[in-house]
């Protein structure tokens, strides 16, 4: 579905993404795990062409997508959500939710029944749905940039992050949502930092460290490693 | 009464023309946090279409459609020649584009029509004076408080229930998150352009109105004037412009009734010293607006 082919990212001189290689088959949910600076959010950011890619390739559904613009991937059926959880904030929870399916203008029917699923999904954006975006807490926000990505309907959804800053009973609840996601069918690539609880959900997980890939596997057998921790690092290799 | 139902009047028809080009400069600010210096010009081109139709015996208001028409054309211009091609680059290169927009704009009315002032047709409406809630005034000050009333009614409506208008909202506080929902961004760059073109050019019908004529400099007070009511009511803010614009007409019609005749010709530098004076208190302008957000 997603294939990344030794992705280079770089800021300026300096490269964030050395050369990296990985896959995602078609509803699998594939977490990226790795320390700060390992290069987890660039690698995503160029999956949806938001940061240049200096080399390499990414392919969508087996189409060379490099290149593209942020609003074409989107067209393509591949959304993501930033670690910055950007909620309009003067927009409106509807409104908000409304721009999530600006892909899709002329699908009028489809566009109205997964807003009410999303909202079924998530009672609390219906309940505040008149409200500013930026009246709601940091978990509400989540939940609300991640039901605004579904609005366009994605093949692909790249979430960042998603449980930066939240408190744990908000967090559990979140990853049984994106649990509930993949079970509709939706394939996910999870950055976290919270690795115990990506691991419980993946299928398969890599680690990134310093721009590289230090190892890869199924979810089960990366959680089972008792050098986890210093893999992160760079001890246990 | 009479006296406050006439100064009514007159801030309200000054401050629609106000608020008008205001937001004009300022719904593309929004969004690009780039200030098109070459804004006065659509007001100018306008005027041109308007004064070069002339003897065409067209109905006036064909001949005004045509000339909020070139405005809206030449605001989608701007874009393509000031903006896109070095909008990712750097600032100091597009206020330099479009500094330079501006003047070749100015360069080819002189040198294609003449320097002197050219008369522009105006309807007879414009030139009589109706009786108004016992108050005698110019029509046009009626008309323009009607244009702007619907102008910015129409406005409103698309900023708040067109998926355009929230798509350029969005933009306006976070660009690149618009971009990763699909909002394509060199559609809502010229939209906000073409949006920019016809509030400037329905103010030039209204400003031109008031002058009887055009000359190749006649936009330079109308950037003025929109540039200092959105500092005054935020730069950040639509509603913010056009607070500002009706602000800056309420201290301009203000100071011409309370100002001795001697005094009236430094208007400005009284208007001005107001302006300083609510920045200092607002730095940010009136309305703050939203917060953040990066260009392209």
């Amino acid at each position: 579905m997603l294939e990344v082919i030794d992705l280079e990212v770089r800021y300026g001189s300096i490269a964030a993404v050395k050369g990296i290689r990985f896959s995602v088959a078609p509803g699998a949910l594939a977490t990226l795990l790795g320390a700060n600076g390992a290069g987890k959010s660039s690698t995503l950011l160029a999956i949806a062409g938001a940061l240049p890619v200096a080399k390499g390739k990414i392919l969508f559904d087996g189409v060379d997508v490099t290149g593209k613009k942020p609003e074409q991937m989107v067209q393509a059926g591949l959304a993501m959500v930033p670690e910055t959880r950007d909620v309009f904030p003067d927009l409106t929870v509807d409104e908000n939710l409304r721009l999530g399916a600006y892909t899709r203008l002329r699908d009028k029917s489809g566009v109205a029944s997964d807003r009410e699923r999303l909202f079924a999904l998530f009672p609390r954006l219906q309940e505040r749905k008149e409200q500013a975006a930026g009246t709601l807490s940091g978990g509400e926000q989540q939940m609300l940039v991640i039901a605004r990505a579904m609005m366009a309907r994605p093949k692909v959804l790249l979430l960042d992050e998603p449980s930066l800053g939240l408190a744990p009973v908000v967090v559990d609840q979140l990853f049984a949502m994106i649990a509930e996601l993949k079970a509709l069918g939706t394939t996910i690539l999870l950055v976290e930092q919270n690795a115990t609880k990506a691991l419980q959900v993946a299928d398969s997980a890599f680690v990134l460290r310093q721009g590289k890939i230090a190892t890869e596997g199924r979810a089960s057998d990366i959680a089972a490693r008792q050098d986890l921790n210093a893999l992160y690092l760079g001890g246990g290799m | 009464m009479t006296t406050v139902i006439q100064f009514l009047i007159d801030v309200l028809s000054l401050g629609g023309a106000y608020a008008l080009m205001a937001l004009g400069l300022v719904i593309v600010y929004g969004i690009l946090r780039l200030v098109n210096f070459a804004y006065g010009e659509l007001i100018m081109i306008a005027g041109y279409v308007l004064y070069l139709m002339s003897g065409s015996g067209l109905p006036w208001l064909v001949m005004a459609f045509m000339g909020v028409l070139a405005a809206i054309a030449t605001g989608i211009a701007t874009d393509y020649i000031a903006f896109r091609p070095v909008r990712a680059k750097s600032v100091t290169a597009v206020l330099i584009t479009s500094f330079a927009f501006s003047t070749l704009l100015q360069n080819a009315a002189l040198l294609l029509v003449s320097p002197r002032p050219r008369p522009i047709p105006l309807p007879d409406l414009f030139s009589t004076t109706v009786e108004f809630l016992g108050v005698v005034t110019p029509a046009r000050n009626l008309i323009t408080i009607l244009a702007a009333f619907i102008l910015l009614s129409l406005f409103l409506f698309v900023m708040r229930y067109t998926i355009i208008g929230l798509a350029m909202r969005a933009a306006a506080t976070n660009f690149r998150m618009a971009r990763m929902l699909g909002v394509p961004a060199n559609l809502v760059i010229s939209s906000a352009f073409a949006i920019s073109g016809l509030l400037a050019g329905v103010a030039s019908l209204l400003w031109l109105g008031r002058i009887g004529s055009v000359v190749p400099g006649v936009g330079l007070e109308p950037l003025l004037i929109a540039f200092i009511a959105t500092v005054l009511g935020g730069m950040r803010s639509l509603e913010g412009a056009v607070l500002g614009g009706f602000l800056l007409a309420f201290i301009d019609t203000g100071l011409n009734y309370l100002l001795p005749q001697d005094l009236l010709k430094f208007r400005d530098a009284f208007t001005f010293s107001f302006v300083i004076l609510v920045l200092l208190w607002r730095p940010q302008g009136l309305i703050k607006g939203p917060a953040s957000g990066d260009r392209t």
